[in-house]
């Protein structure tokens, strides 16, 4: 009782400080994003309620929706296919850097470090234009659409990540493993195969995840080469609807959401397995 | 050459064995001699070379002169077949190094099925006989990260057992456990020993190679300074060191 009598004489003394205040308003991102987005819509809304005769924005998602989500459809499946193509051949390039033979190791090594730093559109632009639209095998002529070329684009990037990914992974793994692996007379491939890289599965998996994710985001760029995916379909349903400029964000704005929707839980996942694979 | 050794002959011979990392030499000029069935100690401070010496033994680090035979095959041919070597000898490391994804039965099958080709249910068989002697019956299909440290050494020595070596390495296996398990594993060593089988032994336990070992080396800063059978040395070493040593550690 005492001391605090003499708190209160003496409060005049202390420094001012701002009580912190308990009602903190805490909002997720996935909360937020979906807010952002309505917030635009009404927004649009109400711009658009000055022509009554025009749809409004949401009407016009609505409409819409079947086509732009079938191209958002066709994202997921190319960054699946880019995924599948680039982890496979990641997976080879990544234990060619880990080879003892001198010029396989160099050559993987010049690969993984051209894919890595270069520009993933420039890449698109090369595999577009170098690869033909169709080729002639046995006199066999398979057609080559552009999707699947860009697909073949996304996975050489794909490629030199998770070829880095498998290196960084088994590199990571304590060299006794190694050494008892050979002293059980084990041969290399063997140690990688049986010894090596089952442990390493947890350890990729999360930036494997992360390299899946940037894919996923980066599929739109295929639109610049014309393929029909999503933000192609967003650009040409903005055009038919007569170019009108209150409909760019609602428009661009659902392709947002539905990206952040997709990736957003797959990065959430990929924290929680670090998370988890980092306690042992 | 390899075709020139008989039993009678030392299984192990080295000879005037060197090693430098850089400009440091860690072994030199080491010569010893092991005979088939024989169980002999490394003891000495640590930094001595104890634990190069056993690694270049089984070929896992290469000497810089000097010769060391298993057999009658010379360790330090550049032609050597290193699988075909590691497979008459064993290794035990001080970390017990077990395949962590793999239960304790796998980690002893895979080296038979994967490495000599032998048949899973044969090799299955007597990996659970292995799994028994060792004393872990019962502990079969757990994974090492559940087990203690004791144990998996036992299975780590298991494991190398099932390539059925004719020498065994066992390089300070237990120096990395808790007290009460060490007994645990040098009786598996000691019961090995009474088998019959070759053993090499890097050991900081003076009881146990006083109590096993048919020879006893004393190593210091790389040279072999003293050796003998354990009743001699360990009660009337000659050399300074030596008593120096032994003083310090019984």
């Amino acid at each position: 009782m005492k001391t605090a009598g003499s708190e209160q004489r003496l409060a005049v003394l202390l420094p001012y400080r701002l009580v912190p205040s308990r009602m903190s308003i805490r909002i997720g991102p996935l909360s937020a994003a979906i807010l952002c987005f309505c917030v635009m819509m009404a927004a649009s809304t109400a711009w658009a309620q000055t022509t009554p005769t025009m749809l409004s924005p949401l009407q016009i998602i609505v409409k819409w929706s079947p086509l732009l989500l079938r191209g958002f459809a066709f994202n997921i499946l190319i960054s699946l296919l880019a995924m599948l193509l680039g982890t496979a051949a990641g997976l080879g390039l990544g234990l060619g850097l880990l080879s003892e033979f001198r010029p396989l190791a160099a050559v993987s090594w010049l690969l993984t470090q051209f894919f890595r730093n270069a520009p993933w559109l420039v890449l698109l632009f090369f595999i577009m234009f170098l690869v033909p639209f169709q080729i002639t095998v046995f006199k066999t002529t398979i057609p080559l659409p552009d999707w699947i070329k860009a697909t073949v684009g996304f996975a050489l990037p794909v490629m030199a990540n998770v070829a880095e990914v498998v290196r960084g992974a088994v590199r990571s793994v304590p060299s006794t493993q190694w050494e008892a692996a050979e002293s059980l007379s084990f041969t290399r491939r063997q140690t990688i195969w049986l010894i090596m890289l089952p442990q390493c599965i947890k350890r990729m998996l999360p930036p494997w995840m992360n390299v899946y994710a940037l894919v996923a985001m980066s599929t739109v760029l295929a639109s610049i080469v014309g393929v029909s995916e999503m933000l192609t379909l967003t650009a040409q349903v903005h055009a038919a609807e007569g170019g009108r400029p209150e409909l760019f964000a609602p428009l661009y704005g659902f392709a947002l959401l539905c990206f952040f929707l997709y990736c957003y839980p797959i990065n959430l996942w990929t924290a929680r397995l670090e998370r988890r694979f980092r306690v042992r | 050459m390899a075709t020139s050794w008989t039993p009678d002959q030392p299984i192990v011979q080295c000879v005037d064995v060197r090693k430098s990392f850089g400009a440091l030499e860690v072994l030199k000029g080491i010569s010893l001699s092991v005979r088939k069935g024989e169980v002999i100690c490394i003891i000495g401070p640590s930094g001595s070379g104890k634990s190069t010496l056993i690694r270049c033994i089984n070929a896992l680090q290469p000497i810089s002169s000097g010769s060391i035979q298993i057999e009658g095959i010379e360790v330090s041919d550049p032609r050597l077949d290193k699988l075909a070597l590691r497979r008459k000898v064993g290794m035990v490391f001080q970390q017990y190094n077990l395949f962590p994804h793999k239960t304790a039965l796998q980690n002893v099958m895979m080296a038979p099925i994967h490495v000599l080709g032998q048949k899973r249910a044969e090799v299955e068989v007597r990996a659970r006989a292995l799994m028994a002697k060792v004393r872990l019956a019962g502990k079969e299909d757990t994974y090492p990260g559940e087990l203690s440290g004791g144990q998996q050494q036992r299975v780590a020595i298991a494991r190398s057992l099932a390539m059925r070596p004719d020498i065994m390495l066992f390089d300070e296996v237990t120096a990395a456990l808790d007290p009460e398990t060490v007994k645990e594993v040098l009786i598996t060593i000691r019961e090995l020993a009474e088998d019959g089988m070759t053993c090499i032994l890097v050991t900081h336990e003076m009881n146990f190679a006083r109590e096993v070992a048919d020879h006893v080396y004393f190593t210091d800063r790389g040279v072999i300074v003293e050796h003998g059978p354990p009743e001699t040395l360990f009660t009337a070493a000659k050399d300074e060191r030596t008593q120096q040593f032994l003083s310090q550690v019984l």
